[in-house]
């Protein structure tokens, strides 16, 4: 087994970001002989915008998606489109919303979270825009967005859900509007979608997307997202078993598993190595070329408590790190991981 | 196939496209890491970030700070919605990013008038309260180039902030000075599509339209494509690197061209222009009959979004023509890749075509 070096770093962080697959990287490739603005009438501009429309039939049959596709460059500005533009204003935000929604929320009830990170769907039962994610990027809980979709219908309310950490990987939910990111299941950063299932949710903007997002479409992108979606998950299987072990390896270390008993994705967890911060800890798996995070990338560098682990009221959150698992990930990698936990573990945890 | 339409959309750098593969990167490297991750792969996609940064900066002035954006049409919206202005002017000739973000700002918008010239004379008054004017570096349809650091003179003595509009001149022309506010796109400069960004001079207060994440500063969240920062970059240094060799380039196009289509009459201004753009008009021509007779050929009526609408353009009616003038003129746009022969052929076979519709 080769050593872990600075070169061959082992990535464990793919919740923040996924690698390009080889299908995506082509479409990307080949993408780029359409470089014509998709809106110009001459010959290169209409076959550009044969692609853009190609790529989005594309993408609509791959994630089963009766509705309409308005491209983005990431979810992002997904959600702050859908927020922005819904006919409805933002009402309801549950406690574990990326900030990418919560920074949104002004007026709007924040839905509380249980210790094992889910919501109430009665709690949802709101008039207006209500914004539940579909998977955790923190801790991969799996929130009942069908029974939260319910919940908001019957009081005239429309749900909006984050699946940036879900799609491609798990179906989609029963939502009104999905923000979605390409760079999370193997496309390229810059690119993304919102779902939106009918346009009359929305007050148009002008521009281009049928005049519901400005800006030229990043089409290589776009391509590369469509080719990405096409790659499938079946890959997740495998994951499911490479997170077993990890976690095997972790509880006999004397870590802890956050909301162990929901139900999780198995490509994002949250672990407590008690007694050592998290901000040690990344150091330490750093310094033997492991890359994973506290919480989400965007936040890792602020060293702010996790919002999300502060609203299920985990004890020790100071002390819990995220670990997420790709496509790519291989048992040789969980061996590393779990060697360097045990070897950062402070001995009087693990007793 | 001859590509005149480069006020559009511009080819791809070869060497923005080869500064991006390395950030295209697939399980077998580590370049596909997220810019905002704190470990080893993510400080190093971070790096890159910083370097475009830098290299998008040399096209700008001293004093301010570069903000990646999804788009131009983003980065005009963050500052437009991010002063949250009551009263904005903005001249008649703005591409629709300006026009319509001013009216969706909820601001009283003054309309600055526009010259059969093409030009927005700085001499006119702005009413009580402005706090953004909005003036484009050069305009997209017919390449004008507009006194910029005299608007922002005026916009500063009413105490208002300058935003410019600089995509179809940035990387062309020197840094535009005086602005407070510019906004960018890659794409229009040899970049790829998919990215733009706002300069903020030092001290200019914006609030954010994307939260989230709290990327850059705060003010645009979302995840950075490492590899579309690099494109951008790479596009920006080559740019500059080239100036005085494409705007020669394009002086000799401009000239060449210009001196085949005699019987055409030049819309705007032929010397406070950008040379790699021509927009002419016959009366009488039929644009659409044209562009279906030189289906080899790849220009535009007007702007590329508001190509499909049929509307006719909003910037030839501000400069004084009719709308049947202004439905029979044409855009023909080329730059660093046109040769003198793709053009020569290109406008010999436009007039050709013209003359046989009689006009």
């Amino acid at each position: 087994m080769p050593n872990a070096g600075p070169n061959t770093p082992t990535y464990l962080d793919h919740a923040a970001t996924t690698p390009l697959l080889p299908a995506a990287r082509d479409a990307w490739l080949e993408g780029m002989a359409l470089w014509a603005n998709p809106s110009s009438p001459h010959g290169p501009g209409r076959a550009a915008r044969a692609g853009l429309e190609d790529a989005r039939e594309r993408v609509k049959a791959a994630l089963a998606w009766d509705g309409e596709v308005v491209f983005t460059s990431g979810a992002s500005e997904a959600l702050a489109l859908a927020i922005a533009r819904c006919r409805l204003p933002l009402t309801g935000v549950s406690a574990a919303e990326h900030d990418a929604v919560l920074r949104h929320r002004e007026n709007a009830a924040i839905l509380p979270v249980d210790g094992g990170g889910l919501i109430e769907p009665a709690s949802a039962a709101l008039p207006g825009l209500i914004a539940v994610q579909h998977v955790n990027n923190e801790t991969g809980v799996i929130q009942p967005l069908a029974a939260i979709a319910t919940a908001v219908r019957a009081a005239g309310g429309l749900l909006l859900a984050d699946c940036a950490q879900s799609a491609g990987k798990l179906a989609l939910p029963d939502a009104d509007l999905i923000a979605i990111a390409a760079h999370k299941f193997g496309g390229p950063i810059g690119v993304g979608a919102l779902l939106v299932r009918d346009y009359a949710m929305l007050r148009p903007s002008g521009g281009q997307e049928r005049g519901y997002r400005g800006g030229t479409e990043d089409l290589p992108g776009i391509l590369a997202m469509a080719a990405a979606l096409e790659a499938g998950a079946a890959w997740l299987a495998g994951a499911a078993a490479l997170r077993a072990s990890l976690e095997t390896a972790i509880h006999a270390a004397g870590g802890e598993v956050v909301a162990a008993a929901a139900l999780r994705i198995a490509a994002v967890g949250a672990y407590r190595m008690p007694g050592k911060s998290a901000v040690a800890q990344l150091i330490g798996f750093d310094a033997k070329g492991i890359a994973v995070s506290a919480g989400s990338a965007c936040s890792s560098g602020s060293l702010r408590g996790s919002h999300v682990l502060a609203a299920m009221g985990v004890a020790g959150a100071s002390e819990v790190i995220r670990v997420s698992i790709g496509r790519e990930t291989t048992p040789a990698d969980i061996d590393r991981f779990a060697a360097v936990w045990r070897a950062l573990q402070p001995a009087t945890a693990s007793a | 196939m001859i590509y005149l339409d480069y006020q559009a959309t511009t080819p791809l750098a070869p060497e923005a496209r080869d500064a991006m593969l390395p950030w295209l990167s697939g399980p077998e490297g580590m370049g596909f890491a997220n810019p905002h991750s704190p470990h080893r792969p993510g400080r190093a996609a971070a790096a890159a970030v910083e370097v475009a940064r830098e290299q998008v900066a040399a096209l700008l002035p001293p004093g301010g700070r570069v903000i990646f954006t999804g788009s131009a049409t983003e980065a005009i919206n963050l500052a437009i919605f991010g002063r949250k202005p009551g009263q904005i002017a903005v001249s008649a000739i703005e591409h629709a990013a300006v026009l319509d973000t001013a009216q969706a700002s909820g601001a009283r918008v003054q309309i600055l008038t526009a010259g059969s010239d093409g030009l927005v004379s700085p001499a006119q008054h702005l009413a009580p309260g402005t706090d953004v004017v909005a003036v484009m570096q050069v305009n997209n349809e017919i390449g004008t180039i507009q006194p910029v650091a005299a608007w922002a003179d005026a916009a500063h003595a009413a105490g208002a902030v300058f935003l410019c509009d600089a995509v179809q001149g940035a990387g062309k022309l020197a840094p535009l000075e005086g602005a407070d506010l510019i906004a960018l796109s890659a794409h229009k400069l040899y970049g790829p599509k998919g990215i733009g960004a706002l300069w903020i001079r030092d001290g200019v207060e914006l609030s954010p339209l994307i939260h989230g994440g709290g990327q850059e500063g705060g003010l645009r969240s979302g995840t950075l494509s490492p590899a579309l920062c690099a494109g951008f970059g790479a596009a920006a240094t080559i740019a500059l690197a080239r100036q005085a060799e494409d705007l020669d380039h394009v002086g000799r196009l401009w000239r060449q061209g210009g001196g085949l289509l005699v019987e055409w009459i030049l819309n705007g201004s032929a010397e406070h222009r950008w040379h790699g753009n021509l927009n002419l008009y016959r009366p009488g021509l039929d644009v659409a009959r044209l562009m279906s007779d030189c289906r080899n050929l790849a220009f535009s009526a007007g702007s590329a979004c508001a190509s499909g609408s049929g509307r006719p353009s909003h910037v030839l009616r501000a400069i004084g023509l009719t709308d049947s003038l202004a439905k029979s003129s044409v855009r023909l746009g080329f730059g660093r890749y046109t040769t003198i022969e793709q053009l020569e052929d290109a406008c010999a076979r436009l007039d050709a075509a013209a003359a046989a519709q009689g006009v």
